[in-house]
């Protein structure tokens, strides 16, 4: 029987060493004469961290840590060749997680639909259409409570009934794989680990609301994702998967990738769908909703990438086993790319329910770096901080609302002592007004004020007053911009305002950044007591901001330094201050 | 380029794109992925093949970040500044390129050899911070590293194996 070896190199600092791993497994494999009988497949992502190189190798289901490439002739003769399980190797990591949307990632070949297939792959679609009554799949998602992964929250089955509704012969389906968060890649993954159960889902949601059509809109900076998806699709019309007559039945599905290029706003629905119509990608009032006039007028459905990843084993084990996990209102279980300072960097799926501290620190491993975590950071531009007094919250839609964040589309970034809100909410902020269309005045004009005080604020020329006009701008702005980038891109600015007032205030009053990243309110000098006189700082200042000799010392001239750091990093006595 | 040759090529680059709905964006893509950014020519010769007007092309190019109107430069830096790189230190990389080069971001060296990009998010957050050297990728990145990283490639482009290029 042909083995599957899995690897991954699942240590988040150093550069990844599974490819090397990789080759010098394969040669030994190949000298034993067992490269035909083993198979090796770079994994995406396993649910395991900071465990080095982990090999998973199947069918005998073992999971190797800290594999070292001196431990490869054992593996390849006492495992692979002999069957037996090297008790040293085993790798013990707590089970915390609970993956659902990440089922196969790291289980299934994402290059090959057999053994898809053979994980029950499929097996939800050919019940679909056995039962051929989309009725009863709208009832299991309902039942099962499934809301959109996109970050809105819609409830998934309502938007499916809705495109169903509506009498017209052409409706369209669409993946968003836009992914437009900068700091997270969940979709990513999913889109790369485990491709066929996205077309799985999109294939059913085509049969529910009676599209023939989908798409997948998919990020030109994601090559690989792009072309497993499209390898998937010309794999799964080569079994009578697409195309006509799927599995024996009338149903007929055509699918086809379409990429982004470069423009967050294209994550929006209507944008997305001008995008993929060939235009630029202009969102327009709605409604109309999509599920009514969406794709070239017609009714079409848009869910996220997550969310089709979650429909086939709903509709495999039912609507109440998938409603039996997580809140009230937040059902399943949710993806996050748990980044930032933060030790195990990775993605987790846990339940929804489970609480930002259990994933920042039971999961997440805590800072890491010996600082004090100070907040998360959730939903990307469009969402909000969270400072650690609110770690027990729960994650849930309504949760992190009320908290004043987003669950967005799940990212979750850990932020320690050393970094500063002003400098958060002015990067998310520079984010928006740089990808914002420019149709709307609320947002053109609004990001750009806004902006220019959080500048202010940071290059210590703020005032008290204008803590009042940042809050007075963004209520503007959410309320009359005409798309959710501009509706969501003051929340970064309030949720900091909000729970970090004091750290604004010492920006405005005291001139002060107390983490010390705003470049203009802070300062090099030179320890005098401390300095050696060897002049390495002169020589590798590029501002050329330090003067002085060996005999009279040296001082750093404030006005041409560029706070680049160079000389604290260079300095082997630490006699250079940054305060 | 020749007429003749230019029509044949952009004839087999819009292939059978030319009848979908909606094919602008990926021929524009298809285009750049050959020519490594979107040349005024080929835009006209498209606008002839595909019937379609000029200015409604080049509308398209100038809102997606992703088409370029210049010739990239023979290496392309690109620093990743999405939120977890931003956060463990890419504004520090950018700024010690930027400073090793003598250019800014989005501009190309004088010879030509080196340019500077800032790209969201690559998706490998978890290796923060990120920067890409024609694709292949470099994660963890200190600054002391950066030098390292452009003589490299400035010593591969000089020693004459011209254009040769890692893949990822
Ligand atoms: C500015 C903006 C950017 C968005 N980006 C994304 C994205 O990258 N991926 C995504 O799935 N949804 C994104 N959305 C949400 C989508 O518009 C849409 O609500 C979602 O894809 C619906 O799918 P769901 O119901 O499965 O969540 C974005 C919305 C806005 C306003
Ligand atoms: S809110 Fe911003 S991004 Fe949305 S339509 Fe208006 S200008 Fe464009
Ligand atoms: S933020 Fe740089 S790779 Fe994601």
């Amino acid at each position: 029987m042909i083995k599957r070896i899995f690897i991954r190199d699942t240590n988040s600092s150093s550069a990844d060493k599974a490819r090397d791993f990789c080759n010098v497994l394969r040669n030994q494999l190949r000298e034993k004469q067992m490269d035909e009988k083993v198979q090796l497949i770079r994994a995406a992502d396993m649910g395991v961290y900071n465990q080095g190189i982990v090999m998973r190798i199947l069918p005998d289901d073992l999971l190797y840590g800290q594999v070292e490439e001196k431990d490869i002739p054992r593996i390849v003769s006492e495992t692979i060749c002999g069957g037996k399980r090297l008790n040293d190797l085993m790798c013990h990591h707590a089970a915390r997680q609970c993956r659902i949307v990440l089922r196969n990632c790291g289980v299934v070949d994402p290059e090959s639909i057999e053994d898809y297939i053979a994980q029950d792959g499929y097996q939800a679609l050919a019940k679909v259409l056995e039962q051929n009554d989309p009725e009863k799949v709208l009832a299991e998602l309902k039942t099962s409570g499934l809301r959109g992964r996109g970050g809105a929250g819609y409830p998934t089955w309502l938007k499916w009934n809705l495109a169903r509704n509506v009498k017209e012969s052409q409706k369209y389906v669409i993946c968003n794989g836009d992914e437009g968060d900068p700091g997270a890649y969940m979709d990513r993954s999913v889109l790369e680990g485990d491709p066929y159960s996205v077309i799985e889902g999109l294939t059913i949601a085509g049969f529910v609301t009676g599209a023939s059509k989908g798409y997948f809109y998919i990020r030109a900076e994601y090559p690989l994702a792009i072309e497993r998806i499209q390898k998937a699709i010309d794999q799964a019309y080569a079994c009578g998967l697409l195309g006509e007559n799927i599995l024996g039945s009338t149903f007929r599905f055509d699918a086809e990738v379409r990429l982004g290029a470069g423009a967050f706003v294209c994550g929006e629905e209507t944008a997305l769908i001008a995008s993929i119509e060939g235009k630029r990608g202009y969102p327009r009032p709605r409604p109309p909703y999509p599920s009514t006039q969406g794709l070239w007028g017609k009714p079409t459905v848009i869910n996220n990438v997550e969310t089709l990843a979650n429909i086939s084993p709903i509709i495999l084990k039912s609507g109440k086993w998938f409603a039996g996990i997580g809140t009230e209102t937040s059902k399943g279980t949710k993806v996050f790319a748990v980044t930032g300072k933060v030790k195990n960097s990775g993605l987790v799926e846990v339940p929804m329910g489970t609480s930002i501290r259990e994933i920042v620190f039971d999961i997440g491993g805590g800072a890491g770096s010996g600082k004090k975590v100070k907040a998360v950071q959730t939903g990307g531009p469009s969402g909000g901080v969270i400072p650690e007094d609110f770690f027990n919250t729960p994650v849930g839609y309504e949760n992190l609302q009320k908290i004043g964040s987003i669950m967005g589309s799940g990212g979750m970034i850990v932020m320690d002592e050393s970094d500063c809100m002003v400098d958060i909410a002015k990067f998310y902020l520079r984010f928006c007004v740089d990808e914002s269309c420019g149709k709307c005045a609320p947002c053109r004009i609004g990001g750009t004020q806004l902006l220019n005080l959080l500048e202010k604020i940071s290059d210590g020329k703020g005032e008290e007053a204008h803590l009042a006009a940042l809050r007075r701008i963004s209520f503007a702005m959410q309320k009359a911009s005409l798309c959710g980038l501009g509706q969501t891109a003051p929340n970064p600015v309030l949720s900091t305002l909000n729970y970090f007032e004091d750290e604004y205030r010492t920006h405005v009053l005291e001139k002060r950044c107390p983490a010390r990243k705003c470049g203009r309110l802070f300062r090099y000098s030179i320890i005098q007591e401390k300095c050696k006189r060897c002049g390495l700082c002169v020589r590798n200042c590029p501002s050329d901001a330090i003067s002085g000799n060996r005999e009279k010392g040296y001082v750093i001239d404030e006005a041409k330094c560029s706070r680049c750091g160079l000389c604290l990093e260079t300095c082997k006595p630490n006699a250079i201050l940054r305060g | 380029m020749d007429a003749a040759q230019l029509e044949k090529d952009v004839s087999e680059i819009a292939g059978d794109w030319k009848n979908k709905e909606g094919n602008l964006i990926m021929i524009l893509h298809r285009i750049q992925s050959k020519y490594g950014y979107v040349p005024r020519e080929v835009s006209l010769e498209i606008s002839k093949h595909l019937d379609i007007p000029l200015a409604r092309i080049y509308e398209v190019i100038t809102f997606y970040n992703y088409f370029k109107l210049e010739p990239p430069g023979k290496c392309t830096i690109s620093v990743c500044m999405g939120t977890a790189c931003y956060l463990k230190g890419a504004p520090t990389l950018l700024n010690e390129l930027e400073r090793v080069l003598g250019i800014t971001e989005g501009q190309t060296t004088k010879d030509g050899m080196f340019r500077v990009e800032v790209v969201r998010c690559l998706g490998c957050c978890g290796l923060a911070p990120v920067l890409t050297v024609d694709g292949k990728i470099y994660q963890g990145v200190k600054k002391n590293e950066i030098g390292e990283i452009i003589s490299k490639y400035a010593a591969e482009e000089n020693g004459g194996n011209g254009g040769h290029k890692e893949k990822p």
